[in-house]
């Protein structure tokens, strides 16, 4: 007769625990295989004396946050895509969104 | 042995019925899955960057003084740096040279920066991964850039950072200072910020506010805000996220705490059975546990390792509008993979358990109710 | 054999609906008999079934069960004695839908401590005695009536156990298959099965293997019939 249901998902259920660990275990060895390149950057952060990664090149503050002035209220134009919960809401008019859109 | 015998036996059961309702069961098991993911892959980008950016940026520098003018940074005169240099506790004070080039043609902004070590010939340009990638391409030539009066340079390409250096420099073009300053037209008395380096860490916050005391249109950003900069704003990105997520999953919450709690009344005659056939309260209730733990195990398990796969393995692929944003230059998301633990326990408490007990609770009052109610009907 | 003694079973007890179901019985049944409770409806064979089945605990009296007072063990006990002693067919068939027939005869056994390879050899030995072998991995809904019920009385051997009680088992069944069915509670019965069985219908009670009939009616026995 066909297999037991409950050994099919014990089965996937393992399977499930032992990518689950591997998953933990592939981390870890893609942390330790990318230490010589962390240590590479951190050399370049230091010679180049930089301050923030490089996440996102919309605009100053969110190219380099640590250098921006956080709470200014108007930072590059008034309806610039920022990160404050405002900016979400309110996108910038289209005349201006079509300007630089890739 | 007996005893998991009889746990396999009850699961047999559970799966049969879950079974029955094939297609409900797996399109909830699917939307949980990928409540789960969406989760999950938030979870694992946020900390992935915050402890990418805690480890590489502690070589940032120690402190940065800016010169604020009406509320905006300006050039800061070089002569500041020199009267930092007489606070007793600085080591070495050093100009910085560095700002922001929108190229029209391309849409992209990048972040020149001067660094003497690496390029003093004028002329010549060092550009990042991502610079090379998305605007120069593949083939090395010359870059041109537009002057702030309105003159056209055109700087040789003469390196390419590494690919692997991307998440702190796919942006940069490093340039000689003599370009720079003919670039944008900055006076040799004058730079962009001041680094400055203090002997004794324990002096930063005292040397800062001194600093401010002695020019008080400056202002010192310390590593450790900038640090901390970072464990905010991905708390605050995760977070917002988190939130934008949180009506869809009320939503499936809504229809889980439905689908779970409410007992048909198919289910309740068959639990009589059960009962009169000769199971027990217990076992009746071990049911409800194995289905809802079925459940919520399967959607746990599929949602976090589809997340990991997707966050790390294909680069947060199905994230790039929302991380690209109004981006033209951006890096790959090849992060290293951080994973929290407690994180992931949380989200495991978070899903299986409410689950699992919701399952179980409506059931305990049918599952207490007589056994020959099977034979009154 | 079983005893009860002044035994009686009031549903609802304090609210207006109260309703008492039986009233004062003392019986006893012996072992290795068909014993046929008859009644209309309504007239507490049901309950007595339940009762006996230890389904249900009455309001008042005593139940012995081989001299053994079952009346007031906690579930459990009664729970692994139900299981035990006694196999069960109900008037609604009361199978499993979406479950196959061998899962549904194998239902009783699952809280029990037997190996899964004996069960499922048991179960697939009496799916054979009842010619249902070819029908053990097919959904119950797929079942005629006839085959249903010889899987109910499947399910009700699977433990094995020595009282068989069946509540109204003919209610859904044509003559030929009510034959049918008193052929086989005959058969076990000769093969040592006492069994119990609740009905109004002159198939069951007027069989030639029907060793006695207990008449009931108002939660009562009535006397006359209480004669084998």
């Amino acid at each position: 007769m066909r297999t037991r249901k409950s050994h099919l998902l014990l089965v996937y259920l393992t399977l499930n625990l032992i990518a689950f660990c591997g998953m933990f275990v592939q981390a870890a060895h893609q942390r330790s295989a990318s230490q010589a390149v962390l240590q590479r950057n951190r050399t370049l952060v230091r010679q180049l004396g930089l301050t923030d990664l490089c996440l996102f090149t919309d605009a100053r503050y969110t190219r380099h946050p640590a250098m921006a002035d956080l709470h200014t209220p108007f930072q590059d134009y008034p309806m610039s895509f920022e990160h404050f919960p405002s900016g979400s809401l309110m996108p910038p008019p289209p005349h201006l969104r079509s300007h630089g859109a890739h | 042995m007996a005893r998991i015998e009889r746990q396999k036996r009850i699961i047999d059961f559970t799966l049969s019925s879950l079974l029955r309702r094939k297609g409900k069961n797996l399109a909830l098991i699917a939307a949980y899955s990928w409540i789960v993911f969406l989760l999950a892959s938030v979870l694992f980008i946020t900390e992935a960057i915050r402890r990418e950016a805690g480890l590489v940026l502690q070589d940032a520098p120690e402190i940065i003084v800016q010169r604020l003018v009406a509320g905006r940074q300006e050039s800061i005169p070089v002569a500041y740096g020199e009267k930092i240099k007489t606070i007793t506790g600085v080591r070495s004070v050093k100009g910085r040279l560095w700002g922001y080039y929108y190229d029209p043609t391309n849409g992209a902004n990048y972040t020149l920066v001067v660094e003497e070590d690496r390029l003093k010939e004028a002329g010549r340009v060092i550009i990042g991964e991502g610079v090379a990638r998305n605007v120069v391409g593949e083939s090395y030539g010359t870059m041109p850039f537009v002057g702030y009066d309105g003159a056209y340079y055109f700087f040789e390409v003469a390196e390419t950072l590494p690919a692997d250096s991307s998440l702190v420099a796919a942006d940069l073009i490093i340039v000689s200072a003599t370009d720079f300053r003919a670039l944008f037209g900055i006076a040799e008395s004058l730079v962009t910020d001041i680094v400055v380096e203090v002997r004794n860490p324990r002096e930063f916050e005292t040397i800062a506010a001194k600093i401010k005391a002695m020019l008080p249109d400056t202002r010192p950003v310390l590593r450790d805000e900038i640090l901390r900069t970072y464990d905010t704003l991905f708390d605050w990105r995760g977070g917002l996220i988190v939130i934008i997520l949180l009506g869809s999953l009320m939503a499936f919450i809504i229809f889980a705490w439905d689908k779970a709690t409410g007992l048909s009344a198919e289910e309740k005659r068959e639990i009589g059975i059960l009962k009169a056939l000769g199971w027990e309260t217990a076992d009746v209730l071990m049911i409800k546990f194995w289905e809802g733990a079925t459940v919520s195990l399967l959607a746990f398990f599929n949602g976090v390792l589809l997340a990991y796969a997707h966050v790390f393995l294909t680069e947060s692929s199905l994230f790039e509008p929302v991380l690209k944003g109004w981006s033209v230059l951006y890096p790959r998301f090849a992060l290293t993979p951080y994973i929290n633990a407690y994180q992931l326990w949380a989200l495991f408490f978070l899903t299986v358990v409410p689950y699992t007990v919701a399952t179980i609770i409506p059931s305990w009052r049918a599952a207490i109710i007589d056994p020959d109610s099977v034979m009154r009907t | 054999m079983i005893r009860l003694h002044h035994i009686r079973k009031v549903f609802n007890q304090g609210k207006p609906s109260e309703f008492t179901a039986i009233n004062g019985i003392d019986l006893r049944i012996d072992v290795g008999k068909i014993t046929v409770l008859k009644g209309p409806s309504g007239s507490g064979k049901t309950t007595l079934l339940s009762l006996i089945g230890c389904m249900a605990r009455p309001t008042s009296g005593r139940i012995f069960l081989q001299d053994r007072e079952i009346t007031s063990l906690p579930e459990r006990f009664l729970t692994t004695i139900r299981r035990s002693t006694f196999g069960f067919m109900f008037q609604q068939f009361n199978l499993i839908k979406g479950l196959t027939v061998l899962e549904n005869v194998m239902l009783p056994a699952y809280p029990t401590d037997s190996g899964y390879s004996e069960l499922k050899h048991r179960a697939l030995h009496l799916l054979e005695t009842f010619s249902l072998s070819h029908k053990s991995s097919a959904k119950i809904e797929w079942l005629s009536g006839g085959e249903a019920q010889r899987v109910t009385i499947a399910r009700a051997l699977v433990n094995e156990p020595s009282i068989l009680i069946a509540d109204e088992p003919t209610a859904h069944l044509d003559t030929k298959l009510s034959k049918t069915f008193m052929e086989i509670m005959t058969r076990l019965n000769q093969e040592g099965t006492s069994i119990l069985i609740a009905s109004h219908d002159p198939m069951v009670f007027a069989h030639e293997a029907i060793d006695r009939i207990i008449e009931m009616r108002d939660g009562k026995m009535v006397p006359t019939g209480a004669a084998a």
